[in-house]
């Protein structure tokens, strides 16, 4: 059984969100250093990726929670663990081993996971990867609309030593996320076709079932036209990743569930990948925090499973466990057709 | 699903075409082999205007552009990466696919890193093998685009019907077997060659594309059929009405034989049934090979209606439309091209430059705000129409330079820029601060995390007129707050405008605003950043500041009486949640009062540069600052004098350091009071009471105490002034501001230096509890080390008036010669005064705010009326 086999039976649970489960430990500044960046020259409180190494029993707890919720993929600790985010933490020199050890604790969550229920309900890890802090395609300064601040490139060059170090270290899937810029993804896409060839490795798709890794990639929608940040349309962003061996294509981030489906329908229309979707608990509210119970957040993702417009969810934002849980409550064996 | 279309393509916008649509139209002319005009803009670096031939095409009905920068004039890698950049930002160009168009393999890899859509690779062959065209394609295949591949093979191009056949079918199979190209998007340009040249060899160039074409359509399944069709009339050059006959012509035939799309100029295109008929039959003739002397036939017919066309150039009377409105609906579009003549003709009728500004420009800057919000816009164009405001600001800044200079008034404002500490988003900044300095302000952007302290000195320094924070995760909220606690301290009355995407009216107003005498405006995106910006710097802001101030406070008071959701936890509950500890005691080596002379030569290894830097506007990390190439100088020259100063120091003891401590035993008085043993000083402290996550602890300082044993705590007080007031006199009257600041800043330095050294002897000799302690200054500096020594009136214990206490048991004023003054500032300034908890567990931590309930009960302990109490602690009040 691998992941392609279960998503045949069934839909498969995403995880929800890291940061906000990681905000409930009262970390320090010296959490975040641990031993090996004790000496480090400048504040690295807020690095969550960097807790992989510093305090790597964390985040295999909270991967740990997330399987015992019900999901079925869970995403390493690795959004902003690529060269050109670690820039500006002055950690540029670390990014194999952030990733190394990201991996290392979601198969640590899933070994103990494995141990307690055994390993007949298989468990899957998916190697996150950020959209950077950067954008190719459009310029930061309005005098100078043709300048760019990162070339694709330096981000090919990025995403590579980033998925590389995630692939060597044994993820099932490698989930491009959050993309708000489709030449950045374009550019990450390309780094992992390559990581994919130069170690012989093959993408999972519907073509070729019997892959090795399974390459997913999420979108976001940013803004009340319902595009991207970087202006395209649910469907020009579909297609601008046609020509990828997807194993499954969404969005996630940015709205909450009800606001998302008409994207995620607009999706399917132009993508024979399976669909993903996991939305914010809701939009944030004026306190900066998200609303949604698991209750009400059940509410609004129920179409999404009973009407079959996604066969991978999960959530982002502002999501625990109990919304995982509540998520994962919905799926049932999927009628063959 | 996909194989329902015939290709799939997009821009910022999907371009779907469906098997039964239409021929697809390529705009041809941003191609500087085929465009004089759309050359010389490239070869002028006019990119406005090459903009411009783009727009006008796909306003045109061009459905995806073709771009061509092959000139041996022109460095062709470096014009396709700037003209695809620019039309990234052009939202109704980029809306379409784009065509790169290149012979040269390095053009066309640089135009495919610079779309994000997907496009079209216009072209590769075989003519340099099978292992390089393969290798081309593959590459194509990773960066997402369909490929247009020239009939054309080691051997040549492909000039008859089998050639043609055998190019593609060959080149067809490579990429779908060896590389499993997608075939829809594979686009085959079988060579469209001219016709009517008058060599025999040429006579079935027309009829063979059209062969070669049904043959594709029907051997090659997917593949489609494209073709530069101006080509094909290339030998009636001059003559306009010939050529647009035989281009409609040919492509009718064309397309009857399943061509699917071609670069074609649509006004160089008539409507095939509105050809006149003599003239289609010649054409025809001639494209179908029908008669031996077509060629000289059409000539003939040529050379007698030779006309002259004039160029058909539609002028738009826009002299109806009002000047306003034109301003206006050139912003919205985002369109420079009578941006000038049109700021020309306002500067005539305005009364001054600064009222087209704030009048039709700063409406038009609204308008696209409200549209950016309401969706409407999207933000590409929103950066468009900043540029366009940029170019009339820029037309405008020298006459409102002159008006400014004429009368005496203010120079342009000042606007400074940080994403807060701890937060690196700046995208949302970055698009501020242009839309900002588009509307005629000087930008300071400080760039990503940004201490409070950095954004306070470089405010003084450049004396701003507003500061912007930003951030996007939620901790950088409470950052902001003690961004605006800090800026009230400091006394700059700047007005403060927060946003970024986790910020809200409603928490600005409950959260900051409430900390400040000054304006705090809440930005929703920059275009309501522009206009709340142009209010706050009108001459006469007051009107705005107080209705804004009384607009705060009513979102406050609605949040307060509307929202039950996270209210302050009831004291009660927050003393429940305290943070449990393991005992650790450790009774002390020395239990007296101990006061200690310190000399300064002992003390320069504790100090900590970067406040001294930041005390003179310099920003920076010490060491690295001395090597910075801005500051860089001037921090070495800083540090210098300051060296000097505390050598000089060394030999002639103009300053003297003192401090006191005693460790004391106390007892927990719960909830919150610490009694002192065998004294009757009693110290009082406040708790967390704000809403906490799960696991995480209500703090307050006596959670470092042992519950129930006798525990210890010390006090100390740290005067590095004595003598500083004499030397400033000496000083001054050499006028010497200078020397001032840096005696000033000197003894501030040795004030930490020193409360470091005692509180490390305290630690590791008075104390002792961490007599293995060996660190160096520096990872003094980096408080690497066990204990806290929070100072009264600092975000752990707020209340600056518990210094009294402090004061009345170790008597600094007596001991060390250091007085309180009636708003518990210490004298001299350089001084520090505070605890020391010993604790493993103990860290610093902040109380933002209390609840009116802990307020009453601390003032009850303290056997304070609540008014006086309100007075030292009101500002951390929810609903004051």
């Amino acid at each position: 059984m691998g992941i392609f086999q279960d998503i045949q039976i069934k839909n498969l649970t995403l995880d929800g969100a890291m940061g906000t489960m990681i905000q409930r430990y009262p970390l320090s500044e010296a959490d975040f250093k641990g031993n090996q960046f004790q000496n480090h020259p400048i504040p690295l409180k807020g690095n969550n990726d960097l807790l992989c190494i510093t305090r790597p029993e964390i985040i295999t707890e909270i991967h740990l929670q997330y399987f015992e919720a019900g999901a079925d993929i869970v995403e390493t600790n690795t959004f902003n663990a690529q060269r050109i985010s670690m820039a500006d933490y002055e950690l540029t020199e670390c990014i194999a081993q952030v990733n190394t050890a990201a991996v290392n604790c979601a198969k640590k969550a899933r070994e103990l996971y494995y141990e307690k229920h055994g390993d007949e309900q298989k468990k899957y890890i998916a190697g996150a990867v950020g959209p950077t802090s950067k954008t190719a395609s459009l310029s930061p300064k309005v005098e100078d609309p043709a300048f760019r601040a990162i070339s694709f490139d330096e981000l090919k060059s990025a995403y590579y030593e980033q998925i590389d170090a995630l692939i060597q270290a044994g993820v099932d899937a490698i989930l491009i996320e959050t993309i708000f810029d489709t030449l950045n993804a374009k550019a990450a896409f390309y780094a992992a076709l390559e990581v994919l060839e130069n170690n012989n490795l093959q993408p999972i798709t519907r073509e070729n079932p019997e892959g090795d890794i399974a390459l997913m990639a999420s979108g976001t929608i940013t803004d009340a036209a319902g595009r991207t940040l970087s202006g395209q349309t649910a469907a020009a962003f579909a297609i601008s990743l046609g020509h990828l061996p997807l194993f499954s294509i969404g969005f996630n981030c940015a709205l909450g569930a009800d606001q998302l489906l008409p994207h995620i329908k607009e999706l399917k229309k132009h993508s024979l990948a399976f669909i993903s979707a996991y939305p914010n608990a809701g939009l944030p509210n004026a306190m900066g925090q998200y609303d949604e119970t698991p209750e009400t957040m059940l509410e609004k993702v129920r179409p999404y499973i009973q009407e079959q417009h996604v066969q991978i969810i999960g959530g982002c934002c502002g999501t625990t466990p109990h919304h995982i849980h509540a998520i994962a409550s919905l799926h049932q064996k999927k009628v063959q057709s | 699903m996909k194989t329902d279309f015939k290709l799939i393509l997009s821009g910022l916008e999907a371009l779907i075409i469906r098997h039964d649509s239409n021929f697809l139209n390529v705009g041809e002319r941003t191609n500087v082999t085929g465009s004089k005009k759309f050359l010389r803009c490239i070869q002028e670096q006019r990119w406005d205007d090459a903009l411009q031939i783009a727009r006008e095409q796909v306003e045109g009905g061009a459905q995806i552009i073709d771009i061509n920068m092959d000139e041996a004039m022109i460095d062709g890698e470096k014009a396709m990466i700037h003209f695809l950049n620019l039309i990234a930002s052009e939202p109704d160009i980029a809306r379409v696919p784009i065509m790169i168009d290149s012979s040269n393999w390095n053009v066309i890899e640089s135009g495919l890193r610079c779309i994000q859509g997907k496009g079209i690779v216009n072209s590769i062959s075989l003519k340099d093998g099978e292992i390089d065209f393969l290798n081309k394609a593959r590459i194509i295949q990773k960066y997402g685009a369909a490929v247009i591949i020239m009939a054309f093979d080691e051997k040549g191009q492909a000039d008859s019907l089998d050639r043609r056949i055998e190019i593609c079918s060959r080149a067809y199979h490579l990429l779908r077997d060896r590389i499993n190209f997608s075939p829809q998007d594979i686009i085959f340009d079988p060579n469209i060659f001219p016709i009517g040249t008058g060599m025999e060899e040429h006579r079935n160039n027309a009829l063979d594309f059209f062969k070669a074409t049904a043959w594709i359509k029907t051997n090659l399944p997917g593949a489609l059929v494209s073709g530069g069709v101006s080509n094909v009339s290339f030998s009636f050059r001059g003559n306009n009405t010939v050529r647009e006959a035989i281009h409609a012509a040919f492509l009718y035939h064309a397309i009857q034989h399943g061509m699917d799309m071609g670069i074609v100029n649509p006004e160089q295109l008539v409507v095939y049934q509105e050809i006149n008929s003599q003239l289609l039959q010649l054409v025809e003739d001639l494209l179908l090979n029908r008669t031996e002397n077509a060629t000289e036939n059409l000539l003939e017919y040529a050379a007698q209606n030779q006309q002259k066309k004039e160029a058909n150039i539609v002028i738009e009377d826009r002299s109806k439309t009002p000047l306003e409105h034109r301003l206006i609906d050139s912003l919205i579009q985002g369109k420079t091209s009578f941006i000038d003549q049109d700021i020309a003709e306002a500067i005539a009728t305005y009364p001054s430059p600064l009222h087209i500004i704030e009048g039709p420009l700063m409406k038009g800057m609204n308008i696209i705000g409200e549209y950016f919000g309401s969706g409407k816009m999207f933000l590409p164009q929103v950066v468009k129409s900043a540029r366009v405001m940029k170019q009339a600001v820029a037309i405008l800044e020298p006459l409102l330079l002159q008006s400014a200079s004429k009368s005496n008034a203010s120079q342009r404002k000042k606007i400074l820029l940080a994403t807060v500490k701890g937060d690196v988003h700046d995208i949302g900044k970055n698009i501020v601060g242009v839309v900002l300095a588009c509307n005629g302000y000087d930008i300071i952007d400080l760039g990503v995390m940004v201490p409070n302290e950095t954004i306070v000195s470089e405010a003084k320094k450049h004396q701003v007129d507003i500061i912007g924070l930003s951030g996007l995760i939620t901790p950088s909220l409470e950052i902001m707050t003690e961004m605006a606690q800090l800026l009230e301290k400091e006394g700059l009355n700047i007005p403060l405008l927060i946003g970024g995407a986790t910020t809200s009216k409603v928490h600005t107003a409950v959260k900051i605003d409430p900390h400040t005498t000054y304006p705090v405006l809440h930005v929703r995106d920059a275009g309501t950043a522009a206009q709340e910006v142009s209010y706050l710097l009108q001459k006469d802001n007051h009107d705005f500041v107080s209705k804004t101030k009384s607009d705060y406070q009513r979102v406050r008071e609605n949040y307060v009486k509307n929202s039950q959701q996270n209210p302050l936890k009831p004291i009660e509950k927050a003393d429940e949640n305290k943070l449990k500890i393991t005992d650790c005691i450790y009774p002390p080596n020395s239990k007296d009062q101990v006061i200690i002379d310190f000399k300064i030569d002992d003390l320069t290894p504790y100090i900590d540069w970067m406040p001294f830097f930041q005390t003179w506007g310099l920003a920076g990390k010490f060491p690295d600052i001395l090597e910075d190439h801005i500051v860089g100088d001037e921090a070495k020259k800083l540090l210098h004098d300051a060296q000097e100063m505390l050598n000089d120091l060394i030999i002639d003891p103009k300053i003297s350091i003192r401090a006191t401590f005693q460790i004391l035993p106390v007892k927990r008085n719960n909830p919150a009071s610490v009694q002192v043993l065998e004294m009757e000083h009693q110290f009082h402290f406040i708790r967390q009471q704000q809403g906490k996550r799960a696991g995480e602890s209500h703090l307050s300082l006596i959670d470092f105490l042992s519950e129930n044993q006798t525990d210890y705590m010390g006090l100390f007080a740290v005067n590095a002034g004595i003598g500083v007031d004499a030397w400033l006199q000496e000083i001054d009257i050499e006028n010497n501001d200078y020397k001032e600041i840096l005696i000033k800043a000197v003894a501030d330095r040795l004030a930490e230096a020193a409360t470091e050294r005692l509180h490390q002897m305290v630690r590791t000799e008075y104390w002792g509890y961490a007599s293995n302690e060996h660190l160096s200054p520096q990872d003094l500096i980096a408080e690497k080390f066990q204990g806290i020594r929070p100072a009264p009136g600092y975000p752990a214990c707020p209340d600056h008036t518990e210094k009294k206490t402090i004061w009345e048991i170790l008597k600094p004023d007596q001991t060390i010669g250091l007085s309180l003054t009636e708003s518990m500032a210490m004298y001299p300034t350089a001084a520090v005064s505070g605890y020391f908890f010993a604790h493993p567990e103990a860290t610093y931590f902040g109380i933002p705010r209390m609840g009116k309930d802990q307020l009453e009960r601390y003032a009850a302990a303290k056997n304070i009326d609540t008014q006086t109490a309100q007075r030292w602690l009101g500002h951390l009040l929810q609903n004051s």
